[in-house]
């Protein structure tokens, strides 16, 4: 019933569904870190308590995050093996060091000081928690350094022999391998991206309670901080995003091919479609719409620079259009919506209705999960434009799988949808619980249950004066209670 | 001794230092059930709560290590024991995410609770498996696994499967005999005796399985120089087991966790002998699935640099958290 073939997709399919469901938890958590040391830093140096209020705010959702990124990352350092075991077979001597090293500089770092950071400040101090705090950002940072090096060294790979038994094998220099020439253009990409996604989530967490009280001070504290970095990180990244696909042209035409949707070359001048459905089998876009020249415009800063288009390179080497054409168009609509927010912020910002203008907190709501769909559109542009090398030019999609059979593949695949569906929709559904509560004075930090006489000893913070945490505390008190 | 070797120590450290140390976090998961719910419960989840992220790192780096290591050997055990893995990653994920959701769900807890023994049961049940499904050996064409997908289960590995569950327990009771005090604690000491007595059962069975059944491992522990080890490790091991035993008795706080950590290091040294050189027997030796001396060196400059510092801050970390927990004044 299943053929090879089957096994190739299933075990494709199964990869970018866990890879992408564990890239959505970094890319909030890398810049949440960065939030929280932040915030804590601003209270530490101003002693406002309103900064230490919004810090015990987010931690909490940190906390959640951060687990489900930890359980979903693990996964991911073993897909390789189960999946893709003749691509870690002969790649092993060449990413293998990086991941490595990801785990000795980023992971330990991350986990070990987590604890203090969620748990600790009772028990270590400020200055000492907020070195926690910024270690742990750290550490997110170096994550992300190590492991979209691996990514680029397959999509622009450099620096490597070819050894006698068939293996990737390291050449003179590692600096060629990690710094290998679309790394630094991901990097920065994706780092922006992950701060952007966490400013539109703060944003739109504080525009929802200013749309129920506008005299919120916690939530105009949120909601201002991050529309200045939606008004000065999105262009950034707009420029960003732009190298990125130049240095995309060098190194991977056939992507940026695919992204435009230009089957066919353009000796003078191409258009910059907006829209059009691809059509692989009669390589052309229809209904298409476009403006014409624009797209050499901004690829060779020249209007009437020739482009080569998809009619010179073999159909067998091609990505499939389609999906690389919507999910580009789907990221850079984002980024201009973005853009547009950060933009209008600024405005009311010197009208001084920052706080008052309901419209934009709306659409700062509806934009909140932006940077979401965003990224995952980033990545299956990417992903999907390699295709069908899983080594750029030099290895196959389909000459890397491992030798399992299609049911083995589907039974795990399907396991994995059903836990990551059940597990992470019931954390998503505990964060959107948390964000609904309005932030005020006094906040808690991560609350440990142990509400009984004794206490876990610094694990919960002192007794607290807060209404609402007390009447929560009621409730688990009474459940607790019946529980016996 | 040259590099191979080296790197063939440091996966065997790694992988020392995530079966103790996630291994008490699983026991506890285990033994979960048998604890009031409650107070009791919520002591013992919080007494690991601020390490584990920390201790489950340590199976990214075997894992890791060895893909960085011993890429053959990653590429063949991870399809050889297929589901094994799967089913250990799941109950992971359901393990790990507990932690957080049973604090934030109260109506839910129960559940929460649930999927957190069940987690940890199924990701140790499922290395103890790996485990014995490795040593039985893993057939091998070309550079790539060549048995079929149910390879893996046999009598052999549902013992070593067992085994894994109970020595965990054993280590997840141990250390709430330490971190605990009370009734808690008492409760503890309890099933530390029972899961100590089942521990040793299960290790002289592998041991004898491993002797009796496989003439090229016996041969193996019955030939110089493995002898010299061999022999004294029943005695060392008895030695242990009987301290372990009267330590729980007499109402110790820290030693029987570290008895309980010297008893699995002489099991996993003897696992070693065992298997030594092959990484993936009967047919892959260390040597044949090493990586190129280029990738070994740059990674052991970093091991170098970063392992002390890995092991001053975690060390670090379980100082913070010292004492009983839930006692006031361990600020
Ligand atoms: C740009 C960033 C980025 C990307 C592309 C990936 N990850 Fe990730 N990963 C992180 C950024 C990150 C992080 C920020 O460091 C996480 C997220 C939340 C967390 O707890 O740490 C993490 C967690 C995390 C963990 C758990 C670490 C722990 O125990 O603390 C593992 C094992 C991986 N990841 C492995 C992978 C693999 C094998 C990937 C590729 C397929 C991958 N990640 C893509
Ligand atoms: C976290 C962000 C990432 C996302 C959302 C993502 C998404 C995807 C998607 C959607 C595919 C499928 C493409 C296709 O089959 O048509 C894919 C393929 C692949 N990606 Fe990524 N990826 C990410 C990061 C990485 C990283 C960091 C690595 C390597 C270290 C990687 C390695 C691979 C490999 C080996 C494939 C080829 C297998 C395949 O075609 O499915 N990815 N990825
Ligand atoms: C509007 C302007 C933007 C442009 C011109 C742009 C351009 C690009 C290009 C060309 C790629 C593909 C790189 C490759 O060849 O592999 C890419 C990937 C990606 N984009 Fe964008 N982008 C923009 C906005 C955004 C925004 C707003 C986000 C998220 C908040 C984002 C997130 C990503 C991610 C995560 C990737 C995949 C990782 C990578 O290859 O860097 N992008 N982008």
């Amino acid at each position: 019933m299943f053929d090879q073939l089957d096994a190739i997709l299933l075990a494709r399919i199964q990869f970018a569904f866990t890879v992408s469901f564990h890239f959505i938890f970094p890319a909030f958590s890398i810049g949440l870190a960065s939030y929280l040391a932040v915030l804590e830093g601003l209270w530490l140096k101003t002693g406002k308590s309103i900064y230490l209020d919004l810090f015990k705010y987010w931690v909490k959702i940190f906390a959640i995050a951060f687990a489900m990124g930890v359980v979903s990352g693990i996964v991911m350092s073993y897909q390789f093996g189960t999946n893709w075991s003749v691509f870690s077979d002969v790649a092993g001597p060449v990413i293998g060091p990086l991941m490595a090293y990801e785990v000795l500089t980023a992971f330990f770092l991350e986990a070990g000081f987590l604890g203090v950071m969620l748990f600790g400040m009772e028990r270590v101090g400020r200055k000492l928690h907020f070195a926690a705090t910024l270690m742990v950002a750290i550490g997110t940072f170096i994550s992300a350094f190590w492991i979209l090096s691996v990514n680029s060294w397959m999509h622009t790979p450099s620096g490597f022999e070819m050894g006698a038994n068939g293996q990737y094998l390291p050449g003179d220099s590692w600096l060629e391998i990690i710094f290998n020439p679309s790394f630094p253009y991901r990097l920065v990409h994706t780092v922006l991206a992950a701060y952007l996604t966490t400013a539109f989530v703060v944003g739109g967490v504080g525009a929802w309670h200013l749309l129920k009280d506008r005299a919120n001070r916690h939530a105009r504290k949120m909601f201002s901080m991050a529309m200045w970095m939606a008004a000065l990180v999105v262009p950034v990244q707009i420029f960003a995003g732009d190298m990125h696909g130049l240095n995309t042209l060098e190194y991977q035409p056939q992507k940026v091919m695919a992204m435009e949707g230009h089957y066919d070359s353009y000796p003078d001048g191409a258009p910059l479609y907006l829209f059009g459905i691809p059509n692989d089998e009669e390589q052309k876009l229809e209904y298409a719409f476009g403006i014409p020249k624009l797209s050499s415009l901004i690829l060779k800063h020249d209007p009437d620079a020739p482009l080569a288009g998809l009619d010179t390179i073999p159909d067998d080497e091609q990505p499939p259009v389609a999906i690389v054409f919507w999910s580009f168009r789907i990221m850079v609509g984002l980024g201009f919506a973005m853009l547009g927010v950060g933009l209008w912020s600024l405005v009311a910002r010197m009208r001084k209705r920052l706080y008052d203008w309901t419209w934009l907190h709306r659409a700062a709501l509806v934009m909140a999960p932006s940077g979401f769909v965003a990224v995952i559109a980033g990545w299956i542009t990417t992903e999907v434009g390699r295709q069908p090398y899983v080594i750029y030019n030099l290895m196959r999609t389909a000459d890397a799988v491992s030798p399992l059979d299609a049911p083995a593949v589907a039974t795990s695949l399907l396991a994995f949808v059903v836990v990551y569906f059940a597990v992470f929709g019931a954390g998503v559904w505990y964060i959107l619980h948390l964000m609904h509560k309005p932030p005020h004075a006094l906040e808690t930090g991560v609350k440990q249950g142990d509400t009984g006489p004794i206490r876990t000893a610094g694990i919960t913070p002192g007794p607290t004066q807060d209404p609402i945490d007390q009447m929560d505390q009621a409730v688990v008190d009474i459940k607790r209670k019946e529980e016996r | 001794m040259d590099l191979t070797v080296i790197w063939a120590f440091i996966i065997a450290f790694a992988v020392f230092a995530y079966v103790v140390m996630d291994g008490f976090d699983l026991g506890i998961g285990i033994l979960f059930p048998t604890f009031d719910v409650g107070l009791e419960r919520d002591r013992a989840m919080n007494s690991i709560a601020p390490v584990w992220d920390g201790n489950e790192t340590w199976l990214v780096l075997g894992g890791g290590g060895l893909f960085a290591a011993f890429p053959l050997a990653y590429a063949v055990v991870l399809p050889a024991t297929y589901p094994l893995i799967i089913a250990m990653l799941l109950g992971l994920v359901f393990r790990g995410v507990a932690f957080e959701y049973r604090w934030r769900d109260p109506s839910h807890r129960r559940f929460w609770d649930a999927a957190f023994t069940g987690g940890s049961l199924v990701a140790a049940m499922a290395q103890g498996m790996t485990l014995g499904a490795l040593l039985q050996g893993i057939e091998v064409v070309d550079r790539n696994y060549a048995g079929s997908w149910f390879d893996w289960l046999t009598p052999y590995t549902l013992l070593t499967g067992i085994g894994t569950v109970v020595g965990y327990a054993l280590l997840g009771a141990t250390w709430l005999v330490w971190k605990l005090d009370g009734e808690g604690q008492a409760h503890a000491r309890n099933l530390g005796i029972r899961a100590a007595w089942a521990t040793l059962v299960l290790m002289g069975a592998v041991s004898l399985y491993n002797v009796f059944l496989n003439a090229e491992y016996a041969a193996r522990w019955m030939t110089a120089p493995e002898i010299y080890f061999a022999a004294p490790v029943p005695i060392i091991t008895a030695v242990i087991a009987i301290s372990l035993l009267r330590t729980l008795k007499a109402e110790r706080h820290s030693k029987p966790f570290w008895l309980s950590i010297a008893l699995f290091f002489f099991g996993m040294a003897g696992l070693g002998v065992t298997m030594w050189p092959y990484v993936v027997p009967p047919g892959i030796t260390i040597w044949d699935a090493a990586a190129p001396e280029r990738s070994q060196i740059f990674m052991l400059v970093g091991v170098a640099i970063t392992m002390p510092l890995i092991i001053a801050y975690t060390a670090w970390a379980y100082w913070v958290f010292r004492g009983k927990v839930g006692h006031e004044g361990y600020h």
